[in-house]
């Protein structure tokens, strides 16, 4: 019975605010004693990891990943994507379907979970897709696909733009308890735009995008879940208007929940600087004001999960005039540093920001992961909290460098991650 | 030259008027008239680029910037081969860095690009060893139109400063407003735009320049009225109902151009869209329209600019 005794750590967990110092016992993949008795009953055969102090957490579940496998493994296959999570603490990561082909059928929601397995560094989970091809019009078999392990749908990085195929894939949805992703952007009004609307944009001369796009189209589902009762995320929210918007949807009691990315709590449209491809993402970056107001959104609770958006894309695909270079960055590797910013700068509370990382997307995903409970899986990550050092790309299991991030000085480093009891990665400084 | 040793030009590219000083400015100008005089003898040609090798790569159409940039590097004794690459029959954006690094293999002196996208001008000159000037990229910057804006009226006013200047039609698509405004601003011009709200960018007011949406009142008392070219493509868009209707709030006619000053100067970076964006009477009025002469300073100022970057100083100052 393979088993690991971690010693002397800081637990902490987001669920019961536990936050003390202790041992932690896993035994055949499960967490089997936490606190002071948990030495007592680790069997004499048990792998003993001194943790010196550093805090222990459930690993991170990150529930925005843009897989390339299938379709386009050369940028970055199941495997590597794997690695990276494992090397950013993420223990539980749900793939977007805008693979190739998409994630739109059964017979694709099982080959995913089928390699998932096989590859099996990491607990890897899928959006399966809304709408057949992600173009708006057909709805997937959801039942279907929910029944085969899909964690919910989303037409990815495009929105379900059409107000009636909207209000029917939250109906349809809702009989199965689905949830509904949206990519909060209204396309037309977006109309290809690869810059936020304001002064950066018009001295680049970008073809740019009003802010409004996502508040509109958020609030334009904010009425249809109110009509169907469908649950409701919207992704990587990043405008001032659609968090107070969301704010008061909670308020009111609509089943409503969403995220952001380190991105957007970081930086601002200014990345950009002399067309910095590394800085076109989707939704682009926005204002300094947009930047602070997703800052209060996670501080007030009306952001519920953090997520890496992770992006990779090879350098052909970056190498590119601006508007036609290929949106997104790379983020399973920053993940924890750049959310652990929030509370080295930003003044919120440690279990706060894990919460984000774990039970925030377990909760929205109704996976009974991210806790640091007994019978609970082992999906642990061990961390320096305030550890200095440079991202460094270079040092990536990722092979895309696409990261606005690199050099940037953080606090706070991943030693080791468990998957399952079982150790999915070591760092050197371990 | 020696206001050349005192104020050397430390730019490898010319890749926009963001980033130049008016000292550099006046620089370009300075020398550029010296060009104009040249241009108007029957020798021509100069052999200051002699043995140089210079590609006007072009990714968009353009007769006039093309045919400008060649007569200038050949004026001045340079070996000037056109490139025109379709951006639609190849896979976008893939063929810029190729052709870069192809080109650069082979020992260029100066390459003069146009691209249909902001900022791939930039970087293109991130990859190649050669200088590079910008013929206009996106709705960016067309610094050498905006200089050679400037070398006109400086002719006729002696000087930017201290100017009136009204930009006006699509400001949101135009990158000879961006480079003109920036221009202006630098040299100590007061700028406005006139246009539809449809056809301005968002917080345009942040780069120096008042708005107006009245052409009367744009252009009261102006001593310059700058007029763009109404892209056909914005034409059925959108941006505003009809030709027509543009026309009559927004086309230059005499009776808008009696707001201005009596002598104010009526340009156009051409070619002119008659009975859209401008009169006919107006434009081919010499008295007022000084829209062949912004033509004929095109010249100079593109010699000036290739010889500032492809002639080192000390070059200069021998000869």
């Amino acid at each position: 019975m393979p088993s690991t005794l971690l010693k002397g750590a800081r637990l902490l967990d987001p669920w019961t605010s536990l936050d003390t110092v202790g041992d932690l016992l896993a035994v055949n993949g499960f967490i089997t004693a936490i606190g002071a008795d948990a030495a007592g009953q680790a069997p004499a055969d048990a792998v003993i990891v001194e943790c010196a102090g550093h805090c222990l957490a459930p690993g991170l579940v990150d529930m925005r990943v843009h897989l390339r496998e299938p379709g386009h493994e050369h940028v970055e296959s199941l495997a590597v994507s794997s690695q990276a999570a494992a090397a950013g603490g993420i223990t539980s990561l749900v793939g977007l379907p805008d693979t190739e082909p998409v994630l739109d059928d059964v017979a694709l929601v099982e080959f995913i979970t089928r390699r998932a397995q096989k590859v099996g560094l990491v607990n890897i989970y899928a959006f399966a897709a809304a709408t057949r091809g992600l173009q708006g019009k057909e709805l997937t078999e959801m039942g279907l696909m929910a029944a085969a392990g899909a964690v919910g749908f989303t037409d990815g990085t495009r929105a379900i733009a059409d107000a009636l195929t909207m209000r029917r894939a939250l109906s349809y949805a809702r009989t199965f308890d689905a949830l509904i992703v949206q990519h909060p952007e209204e396309p037309r009004l977006a109309n290809g735009g690869a810059a936020t609307e304001g002064e950066v944009a018009t001295r680049l001369g970008l073809p740019s995008m009003p802010a409004a796009a996502e508040i509109m189209m958020i609030e334009r589902d904010l009425h249809l879940v109110e009509l169907t009762g469908g649950r409701y995320h919207a992704a990587h929210v990043s405008t001032e208007a659609a968090i107070a918007a969301i704010r008061k949807a909670k308020a009111r009691g609509l089943p409503v929940t969403c995220d952001t990315a380190p991105q957007y709590f970081l930086l601002n449209e200014t990345a950009i600087g002399d067309y910095r491809t590394f800085a076109k993402l989707s939704p682009p970056l926005r204002s300094e004001g947009d930047r602070r107001a997703v800052v209060e959104g996670l501080k007030d609770g009306t952001i519920d999960a953090i997520a890496s958006d992770h992006a990779p894309q090879d350098q052909d695909a970056k190498r590119l005039p601006y508007a036609s270079a290929e949106p997104g960055m790379v983020g399973l590797e920053t993940l924890l540093p750049l959310s652990l910013s929030l509370h080295h700068d930003a003044g919120l509370p440690l279990l706060k920001v894990l919460r984000k990382l774990t039970q925030g997307p377990a909760d929205i995903l109704r996976l009974p992961i991210g806790r640091l409970a007994v019978g609970a899986p082992a999906d642990l990550v061990l961390f320096d909290l305030d550890r200095p050092w440079r991202i460094d790309v270079g040092a990536f299991k990722s092979k895309a460098r696409n990261t606005l991030f690199d050099g940037h000085p953080v606090q706070g480093k991943v030693l080791r991650t468990l998957v399952a009891g079982r150790m999915a990665h070591i760092a050197p400084e371990a | 030259m020696d206001t050349f040793s005192a104020r050397p030009f430390r730019h490898r590219h010319l890749l926009g008027i963001d980033g130049l000083s008016a000292a550099e400015i006046g620089l370009i100008l300075d020398l550029a008239e010296g060009y104009v005089e040249q241009n108007r003898q029957d020798d021509k040609r100069r052999a200051v680029l002699r043995g140089r090798t210079i590609v006007n790569l072009f990714f968009e159409n353009s007769t006039r910037t093309r045919t400008s940039f060649e007569l200038a590097g050949k004026r001045l004794g340079a070996d000037v081969i056109n490139m025109s690459v379709d951006g639609t029959s190849l896979k976008k954006g893939e063929s810029l860095l190729d052709t870069a690094m192809t080109l650069n293999a082979m020992h260029l002196d100066a390459l003069v690009v146009r691209h249909h996208e902001s900022g791939a001008v930039q970087l293109l000159s991130q990859k190649v060893n050669c200088a590079v000037l910008n013929g206009g990229d996106g709705t960016h910057e067309h610094p050498t139109q905006a200089l050679l804006d400037a070398l006109t009226i400086r002719r006729h006013r002696g000087e930017l400063k201290g100017l009136t200047v009204a930009i006006c039609g699509d400001i949101l698509h135009s990158r000879v407003a961006r480079s003109n405004i920036a221009l202006l601003n630098i040299m100590g011009a007061r700028v406005r735009v006139v246009a539809p709200r449809t056809l301005l960018p968002s917080e345009i007011d942040r780069l120096g320049v008042e708005i107006f949406h009245d052409m009367k009142r744009g252009l009261a008392d102006v001593d310059i009225v700058m007029m763009l070219r109404l892209q056909s493509e914005r034409m059925n868009s959108n941006f505003f109902p009809s030709v027509r209707e543009y026309f009559h709030f927004f086309g230059l006619d005499a009776e808008k151009l009696a707001r201005a000053k009596p002598d104010a100067l009526v340009m156009h970076p051409g070619p002119i869209n008659r009975g859209v964006e401008i009169d006919s009477e107006i434009a081919d009025d010499i008295g007022r329209s000084v829209i062949q002469e912004q033509v004929e300073m095109g010249v100079a100022v593109r010699m000036a600019c290739l010889d500032l970057l492809l002639t080192k100083p000390d070059q200069r100052n021998e000869s």
